[in-house]
């Protein structure tokens, strides 16, 4: 189980000179389709490989299934269902990122995930209009990167969708 | 620790003498200590953690024999065991904390409603999980409220009655098994089944037709119903409606359960039975389609294999599949349906016809869960759902295997509620079929298989504890006599031909007989089927021959292989009796179940009409009911009224008086069989000389 663990896990935090400033905030930057999506980096608890999932009858079709990261239950979450895209086709090989909300921890199954960035407040923008609802639900904004564009993911309205298809 | 520190429990229980109890006091707050309950829970969150890891390592052990790591291993999963019960135990209170607030609400009731009531508490010092404590207190508070509000009278209608002024509410907690048991019970005027049947009938659960043809005891069920009160007026205290369905609703919950007795202008009593801890239960292992569920040992009544070719089949009403096991029809549940599974093309189609079901009870309501396998059971370490999971009712949480794996917990309260509403009056129809079914004659359950030469071989099934399968490789020999270890104890194996020598490789199948702790194994070759028949007597080992499937079937008695395994199991100066065959009836009065199923049968085959009951007090009540028999046999040692005692009072009763009594006995010194002749008893048999016990019999009666 801990061999699929990457070696790059992001468990220092803090630590690193660029966080003294105030303008500089550090996301994780994650792949899915096309689209490069920021997650900020002090909720994230691990990067991992591929895992055994068991899967959960009756649950939303968003939630992948539970896993067992070192004792604790996990709950993995389809980031691409949850963002209305097709799923990968099964052989492909996927990763993980371990995020912690409101004291559970969520694992959310992504294409790949990529590395910490050093993004300026500056660059930071909200989201425009003409953006998707189904991405913007999920969404807090946009950092413009020098290549492309960095959507950064709201890990509690992404996983939100259970109160708000039970309403 | 300075003595202001002396924690407010230990306060409270010393105030009726605090002078004199003043030194021991602070000796009791020295070597007490308090401590955050968080702390405490984070404790057991780690022994939980710890208790997986160890799973997971006995696990990876288990596939390497003679590994060194095997010895230390063992320390460690000892040494864990006793951690996890030491930190369970710091977890620990006395459901007295919960009971303190109780007696000034009775009070206080008491004051404002112009009743006499005393409260009686007994087991206050009964500990139980924390936990557990915090989700019964409510409920507790608002039985006794109830018992106090609706069931006790007021003085004046209470000495019109005939009772004493002051009622009376008492509450009773103590162990039994893994379970704590509470009662609280009122001596008020009980549940009045004619108000029932009219809120009944108005709330619209039963029609009026039906609700003449149910029992009291159906009745009295209603009273678990939402929203169902039949108090007359709006009190502060109750008789909104919100009742003791939220309270059943609470207790299920966690697992318990709550019954119900009341005679109505005699009194109440609630029966609430929950678990020890939440925390760590045993769970049987299950699979469907490929994927492995818990389901809490405590809900699991029993395990059935059905085909198609087995008694226990599966059949069709309108499209709806239900199982019939032993003359009753249980709802059955496909696991595979109710939790929407996919089965996939590569997984054969449950191997010829065959599968698993695990009967379930919950309440009063049994159903049962078809599964395509069943595993061990394990104890898990109950883990919350993620919140986002919640809504689904299934699950009552998750845990992870020994394996590392995460699965899902069944929750049988909510598969039952998921299966459409328990039927109150259906369940205790059946409950009442089941009590029907276990003194009725009806026909032995066999057990064929084969052992020994090629003619088939049966057994009452009631006799077999279970059906195992051992690994040749582990049976060893003492005194040149095969045993093996079963659930920790040895077990001695008996084959049914003498010369045979066992095998060293491959399995087994034996069948298991039990009684309190010997088991004893019965090799066989091949368990073939379960039939009903009637059997006859025929020779010695064996209890008689039966036609099955068209071939003739030796009946054989178990008994006579118990003997093979200990010697000491039945007296082996076993004379040839003669055996009558002219029908009598005759009451078993044994608490052993055991001794009822090897009895029940011996007895039916020497042509008596047998009736067994498991105590004196419900052998008494059949003399109540006006039942007659022309022998009573009974056992001597039993919990609660013992065999003289039962037959004291059968002399002292003129109904009873000219039956004879035949005292069934290991205890057969002189002194007893005099005592035994002096409270009236006919005759004196040593237990287990069946063949006295037959002679004896058929000379008491025949006379």
């Amino acid at each position: 189980m801990s061999d699929n663990n990457l070696p790059a896990t992001v468990e220092q935090r803090g630590n690193l000179p660029a966080m003294a400033h105030a303008d500089i905030e550090q996301f994780v930057s994650i792949n899915i389709g096309e689209q490069t999506f920021g997650i900020p980096v002090m909720l994230v608890h691990d990067v991992l490989g591929p895992q055994r999932i068991t899967p959960i009858p009756l649950a939303p079709s968003e939630v992948a299934g539970s896993l067992n990261l070192r004792g604790r239950i996990v709950t993995a979450i389809h980031v691409r269902r949850r963002l209305g895209l097709d799923p990968l086709p099964p052989k492909e090989q996927t990763m993980s990122i371990v995020v912690e909300h409101h004291g559970e921890l969520y694992s959310l199954i992504v294409d790949s995930v990529g590395e910490v960035l050093n993004l300026d407040a500056a660059d930071f923008e909200a989201h425009p209009p003409t953006m998707s609802p189904r991405v913007r639900e999920v969404s807090a904004g946009i950092y413009r990167l020098s290549d492309s564009l960095l959507v950064v993911l709201d890990v509690s309205n992404l996983l939100d969708f259970v109160t708000a298809e039970a309403a | 620790m300075p003595a202001a520190a002396s924690t407010p429990a230990v306060a409270k229980t010393s105030t009726p003498a605090v002078s004199e109890e003043t030194p021991r006091e602070s000796q009791v707050a020295n070597q007490s200590i308090r401590v955050n309950v968080e702390l405490l829970a984070n404790l057991m969150t780690m022994v939980s953690e710890l208790v997986l890891t160890r799973n997971q390592l006995l696990q990876i052990a288990r596939h390497e024999k003679d590994s060194e790591f095997t010895v230390p291993l063992q320390r460690l999963s000892q040494v864990t065991s006793e951690l996890q019960e030491g930190v369970m135990k710091t977890r620990m209170q006395p459901i007295g904390n919960a009971w303190s607030k109780l007696p000034r609400i009775v009070r206080d009731l008491a004051h404002e409603l112009g009743k006499k009531i005393d409260l009686v508490m007994h087991g206050a010092d009964t500990e139980l999980d924390r936990q557990v404590l915090d989700l019964i207190k409510d409920p507790l508070t608002h039985m006794v409220r109830n018992s106090a509000d609706h069931g006790v009278e007021g003085p004046l209608d209470r000495v019109a009655a005939g009772k004493k002024e002051t009622g009376r509410i008492s509450l009773d907690a103590y162990h039994e098994g893994g379970h704590i048991i509470i009662e609280i019970a009122d001596d008020g005027k009980g549940l009045d089944p004619e108000k029932i049947k009219a809120k009944a009938v108005a709330n619209g659960l039963v029609s009026e037709s039906e609700v003449e043809t149910l029992s009291e005891q159906q009745i009295q069920q209603f009273i678990f119903r939402a929203g169902f009160s039949t108090a007359q007026a709006v009190t502060s205290v109750s008789g909104r409606g919100v009742g003791i369905d939220v309270v059943r609703t609470n207790i299920e919950k966690i697992g318990g359960t709550i019954e119900l007795q009341s005679k109505f202008g005699q009194g109440s009593r609630f029966i609430i039975k929950i678990p020890l801890t939440l925390a760590i239960v045993s769970a049987l292992i299950v699979e469907g389609c490929g994927e492995r569920f818990a389901i809490p040992q405590l809900s699991v009544v029993e395990l059935v294999r059905a085909s198609t070719e087995s008694e226990h089949r599966i059949e069709q009403v309108q499209g709806t599949p239900v199982l019939r096991l032993r003359n009753r029809l249980l709802p059955l549940v496909s696991l595979e349906r109710i939790l929407n599974l996919d089965r996939q093309e590569t997984q054969d189609e449950t191997k010829d016809n065959e599968t698993f079901i695990v009967v379930t009870q919950v309440g009063t309501y049994t159903f049962s869960i078809l599964v395509d396998r069943v595993f061990d059971t394990e104890e898990i370490v109950v883990k919350p759902v993620a919140p986002i999971l919640r809504h689904i009712g299934l699950f009552s949480g998750n845990t992870i295997l020994g394996d590392g794996s995460v699965i899902m917990i069944l929750d049988p309260n909510g598969i039952a509620q998921a299966t459409g509403e328990i039927s109150v009056a259906d369940s205790s129809a059946d409950q009442e079929a089941l009590e029907h079914r276990r003194s009725s004659d009806e026909a032995v359950s066999l057990l064929v298989f084969r052992g020994g030469d090629a003619s088939p071989k049966a057994v009452p099934l009631s006799l077999v504890a279970r059906l195992e399968e051992i690994d040749l490789a582990e049976v060893e020999y003492s005194e040149g006599r095969p045993l093996v270890q079963y659930r920790g104890l040895l077990m001695p194996l008996v084959s049914m031909d003498p010369s045979m020598t066992l095998g060293t490789e491959g399995r087994q199948p034996v069948l298991v007989f039990t009684d309190a702790d010997r088991s004893m194994g019965l090799i066989v070759d091949i368990v073939e089927d379960k039939i009903n028949v009637e059997v006859r007597p025929e020779a010695p080992s064996l209890m008689g021959s039966a036609v099955i499937a068209g071939k003739a079937t030796d009946v054989i008695d178990a008994g006579y292989y118990l003997t093979q395994a200990f010697g000491d199991w039945f007296k082996p100066d076993a004379q040839e009796g003669g055996r009558s065959t002219s029908s009598r009836r005759v009451l078993v009065v044994d608490d052993s179940a055991f001794f009822r199923n090897l009895l029940t049968p011996l007895l039916t085959v020497a042509g008596y009409d047998v009736v067994a009951v498991e105590g004196g007090e419900q052998a008494l009540e059949l003399c109540e009911k006006g039942a007659s028999f022309d022998a009573i046999i009974s056992d001597i040692e039993m919990p609660g009224m013992n065999g003289f005692e039962l037959a004291e009072k059968i002399r002292s009763d003129e109904r009873w008086s000219n039956t004879p009594i035949v005292a069934l006995s290991s205890r057969t010194s002189a002194e007893d069989l005099d005592r035994g002749r002096e409270v009236g008893f006919t005759d004196y048999v040593a237990k287990l000389d069946r063949d006295a016990l037959l002679e004896t019999l058929s000379a008491t009666v025949g006379a």
